[in-house]
C-alpha cells in the first residue's frame, strides 16, 4: 500500500498518537509531521514519555490511542516498518562477544541485504573506525562501540533514524564526531527523530524542537538558526513548572 | 474521549457495602458442613474400607472441582490471548489461587485416605498422579504471576503457561498409563467403584454441589479482590 | 527481500553458537554438572540393590534435564546485555524466527553435552549403551527437541522476570516429566533387550510431544515479546 503522495512528501505523521500502561498514561496526544532530511530533537525531563514515543515510532511498540503513519506504514506497522527504520538507543544493542564486523554484518543480513559484508565493512569505513577485526566489541570504549552502533544502525540506509539519548556518557570528542556524522545523515535526506539531554548538540542538528513533559507535547516550533541558551531558558521554565 | 484498548483497566464494581454478607458463601459453607455431616453420620460405611473411605466424600469431589478450576484458568487464558480483556486474566487469576487451595486439599486427603486402606501413604495411580502435576502447574503459574509487575506483561505471560500446562495434563496421563501398563500394580480395592450404593452415590453428589458452590463463591470472592486491587492500581498511577 | 523465517532463525542459531563457542562457559559448566551428577549418583548407589541396568537409564536422562536448564538459562540471558534484543526484534523478520533460531542453538547445545553424557554414563557404570547407538541416538534428538521447544520459551519469560534463574526450573521441570519417562523407560527397554514394539511406543510418544509443542510454543512465542 503506497501512501498518498502529499506536497512535500510526509515522512512521519502522527494524529493525537498515545500509550497507556496499565492505568497511566505515558504518550498522550502527540501530533506531529515531518518530511525527508526533517530532524526532531525532542527534549525533556526524564519519565515524560519520550522513549516510549519513540518506540511506538519504530514500531516496536503499540499505539492504544490516536494513529500514525512512518514511512508510509500505518503504525504499529510490521516488517516492512521495520525495514525502513534504524533504532539506536542508549544501549548499544550490540553483542560483546562479536566484533565489530561481525555485529553490523549480522544487522545486514537480518535486513536482507545480499551484499551484506560488503555493506558492513562501508558502514564501518564511514564511521571511520579502525580495522579491529576480530576484538570483541565490549573491549571497545564507549566512544567506539557508539560509532559501531551508528554503523550498525544505518548500515541499510533506512529512510527513518530514531536515536535515544545517544550522547550519553561520550566525552566532548566523542560527542562532536557523533555530531559531524548524524548531519552527515541528515544532509542525505534522512528524517531522524533525536532524544537528548544535550540542548546544544540536539538544537545544532535539528529543523524542528519540542519539549515533552507528562506524555504530552508541551512545546514544538520549527526553526534554523537556534539560541541555545535562550532555548535553555524555555525549557526550564517549562519543565520545573511544576504539575 | 475513546475508550482505550488493551488499557487492562478494572471495572467499577457495583458498590458494595462492607458490612453486607456474601450469601453465596455463607451457602457453600452450609452445603460443605451438610455435606460432611451426612458423609460422616447418615452415610454406611463401606464394607472393605470401613470409616476411612469416608475421606472419599471429601476427596473426589475436591478432585473435580480442582481440575475444573485449571479448565476455567486454561479456558480464560485462550479467551485473555485472544480478547485482551482483563476480566478474564482477573478471573484465570482467581480460579488459579482457589484451584491450588483444593488441589492441596486431595493431595492431603489422599494420603490420609490411602495409609488405613493400602497401607501405604503414596500410590502412583492415575488420579493422584495427575492432581500433583497439576499442583505443580498451579505452583508454577502462581509465582510466575508474582515475579512480574506489569500487569499486560503478567496477563500475557500467565494465558501462554495456563494454556500450555492444560496441554501438559494429557500428556503426563499417557505417560502414566503407559508407565502403569508396562509395571503392573496388584490390584487392591477400586477407589471409586462404578457401581456405588444409591446412598453413598447421593453423598457423592451432595458433596460434589457443595464443593462447586464453595468454588464458585471463593472465585467471585477472589475476582473482587482483584478487581479492587486494579482499580487501586489504576488511580495510584502505576 | 527480507530473509524468511527459516533464514532468519538461522542466522540467529548461528549467532548464539557463535558466542557460545567464543566464551565456552555454558557450555563446559553445563558438561561438568552433567559428569559430576553422572559421579555422584554413582558413589549414592548400592549396586547390590539396584542393577546398573536399572539404574543407569534413570540417572541419564534426569541429568539430561538439569544439564539442559543450564544451557537454556543462557539463551535469552545473552540479549539482555545492552539490550542487544531490539536488535532482532527492530529487524524485518519474523517473531518466530527468534524463537526458532535460538531454539536450534539450545538443541545444538543439548545435543553436544549428551554426546558426552551418554559415553560417560556408558563408562561409568559398565552398562552397554553404545551398542545401540542409533536407537540410542534416535532418542536422544526427540527428547532434546521437546526440552528445547518447552525450555527456550520459557527461558524467553524467565529473563524478564524477577526470579529468572529460580522459575526457570520451576516452570519447565514438569513439562519436561513427559520427555524424562519415555526416554528413560526406552533406553531401559534397550538395555534389557526387550523387542522393539515396546520401545516404539515409548518413542511414539516422544514423537506426539515434540510435534505438540513445538507447535504450541512457537504460536505462544510473539506474545512473549509483543508490546
Amino acid at each position: 500500500m503506497t501512501a498518498t503522495p502529499s506536497a512535500s512528501e510526509r515522512v512521519i505523521t502522527t494524529h493525537g498518537l498515545g500509550r497507556r500502561f496499565g492505568g497511566r498514561r505515558a504518550v498522550s496526544d502527540v501530533t506531529l509531521s515531518l518530511g525527508a532530511g526533517d530532524c526532531l530533537a525532542l527534549f525533556g525531563p526524564n519519565g515524560a514519555g519520550k522513549t516510549t514515543l519513540l518506540r511506538m515510532l519504530a514500531g516496536l511498540l503499540r499505539p492504544t490511542e490516536g494513529s500514525g503513519e512512518v514511512a508510509g506504514v500505518v503504525l504499529p506497522g510490521g516488517a516492512t516498518l521495520r525495514g525502513a527504520i534504524g533504532y539506536i538507543s542508549h544501549a548499544s544493542m550490540l553483542y560483546g562477544a562479536l566484533s565489530a564486523r561481525e555485529n553490523v554484518e549480522l544487522t545486514a543480513k537480518l535486513f536482507g541485504m545480499r551484499n551484506a559484508r560488503e555493506a558492513a565493512k562501508h558502514a564501518l569505513e564511514r564511521m571511520e573506525l579502525p580495522d579491529r577485526s576480530d576484538t570483541p566489541v565490549r573491549l571497545l570504549s564507549r566512544g567506539m562501540q557508539q560509532r559501531v552502533t551508528i554503523a550498525r544502525a544505518t548500515v541499510h540506509s533506512p529512510r527513518v533514524v530514531l536515536l535515544d539519548e545517544p550522547f550519553t556518557g561520550l566525552d566532548d570528542s566523542g560527542s562532536a564526531a557523533l555530531g559531524a556524522h548524524l548531519a552527515t545523515l541528515r544532509a542525505s535526506g534522512t528524517t531522524m527523530v533525536l532524544v537528548t539531554h544535550q540542548i546544544p548538540e540536539g538544537l545544532a542538528l535539528a529543523t524542528h524542537a519540542a519539549i515533552m513533559r507528562d506524555g504530552a507535547l508541551a512545546r514544538m516550533e520549527e526553526g534554523e538558526a537556534w539560541d541555545a541558551s535562550s532555548y535553555l531558558t524555555v525549557y526550564r521554565g517549562l519543565v520545573t513548572h511544576g504539575a | 474521549m475513546t475508550t482505550p484498548s488493551n488499557a487492562m483497566t478494572a471495572e467499577k464494581a457495583a458498590p458494595v457495602a462492607r458490612t453486607s454478607v456474601d450469601w453465596l458463601f455463607v451457602v457453600a459453607v452450609l452445603a460443605i458442613a451438610g455435606a460432611l455431616v451426612r458423609a460422616i453420620y447418615y452415610t454406611p460405611f463401606e464394607a472393605l474400607q470401613g470409616p476411612a473411605q469416608k475421606i472419599f466424600y471429601l476427596h473426589l469431589p475436591a478432585a473435580l472441582a480442582a481440575f475444573f478450576a485449571f479448565f476455567i484458568v486454561a479456558l480464560s487464558s485462550i479467551g485473555y490471548l485472544w480478547l485482551k480483556d482483563p476480566r478474564l486474566d482477573r478471573a484465570a487469576e482467581s480460579s488459579a489461587e482457589v484451584g491450588v487451595v483444593f488441589t492441596t486439599v486431595v493431595l492431603t486427603t489422599g494420603p490420609i485416605w490411602a495409609k488405613p486402606i493400602w497401607g501405604t501413604y503414596w500410590t502412583w495411580d492415575m488420579r493422584l498422579t495427575l492432581t500433583l502435576f497439576l499442583w505443580f502447574i498451579y505452583v508454577g503459574y502462581l509465582v510466575l504471576r508474582g515475579a512480574i509487575d506489569d500487569r499486560s506483561m503478567r496477563a500475557r505471560y500467565s494465558a501462554v503457561l495456563g494454556i500450555l500446562g492444560a496441554l501438559l495434563i494429557p500428556f503426563i496421563h499417557l505417560s502414566v498409563y503407559l508407565f502403569r501398563t508396562m509395571h503392573p500394580k496388584p490390584i487392591v480395592i477400586k477407589p471409586s467403584a462404578p457401581s456405588l450404593p444409591p446412598e453413598m452415590l447421593t453423598t457423592l453428589l451432595i458433596s460434589f454441589v457443595a464443593f462447586m458452590l464453595f468454588y464458585l463463591a471463593l472465585v467471585r470472592q477472589r475476582y473482587r479482590l482483584a478487581n479492587e486491587r486494579d482499580l487501586l492500581e489504576q488511580e495510584e498511577g502505576r | 527481500m527480507a530473509p524468511s523465517t527459516l533464514g532468519a532463525a538461522l542466522l540467529i542459531a548461528r549467532k548464539d553458537l557463535a558466542i557460545e563457542f567464543r566464551t565456552r562457559t555454558a557450555f563446559f559448566s553445563a558438561v561438568t554438572f552433567a559428569l559430576l551428577g553422572i559421579v555422584i549418583f554413582f558413589f549414592a548407589w548400592d549396586p547390590t540393590a539396584v542393577s546398573a541396568m536399572d539404574l543407569a537409564p534413570g540417572v541419564l536422562w534426569g541429568i539430561f534435564t538439569f544439564a539442559g536448564l543450564l544451557g537454556l538459562q543462557r539463551s535469552f540471558g545473552v540479549e539482555q546485555a545492552d539490550r542487544a534484543i531490539d536488535t532482532l526484534l527492530g529487524a524485518p523478520i519474523p517473531r518466530e524466527s527468534i524463537y526458532l533460531g535460538k531454539a536450534i542453538a539450545n538443541f545444538v547445545f543439548v545435543a553436544a553435552v549428551q554426546v558426552l553424557a551418554i559415553p560417560a554414563v556408558a563408562l561409568f557404570y559398565n552398562v552397554p549403551l553404545l551398542e545401540h547407538a542409533v536407537a540410542l541416538a534416535t532418542i536422544a534428538v526427540l527428547a532434546a527437541i521437546g526440552l528445547v521447544a518447552v525450555g527456550t520459551l520459557f527461558s524467553a519469560m524467565a529473563v524478564n522476570t524477577h526470579l529468572a534463574e529460580m522459575l526457570l526450573p520451576v516452570l519447565s521441570l514438569p513439562f519436561f516429566v513427559p520427555i524424562v519417562i519415555p526416554a528413560a523407560q526406552g533406553t531401559a527397554r534397550l538395555l534389557a533387550g526387550r523387542p522393539a514394539g515396546e520401545i516404539i511406543g515409548w518413542l511414539k510418544l516422544l514423537v506426539a510431544f515434540d510435534i505438540v509443542f513445538v507447535a504450541a510454543c512457537m504460536l505462544a512465542f510473539p506474545f512473549t515479546i509483543e508490546e
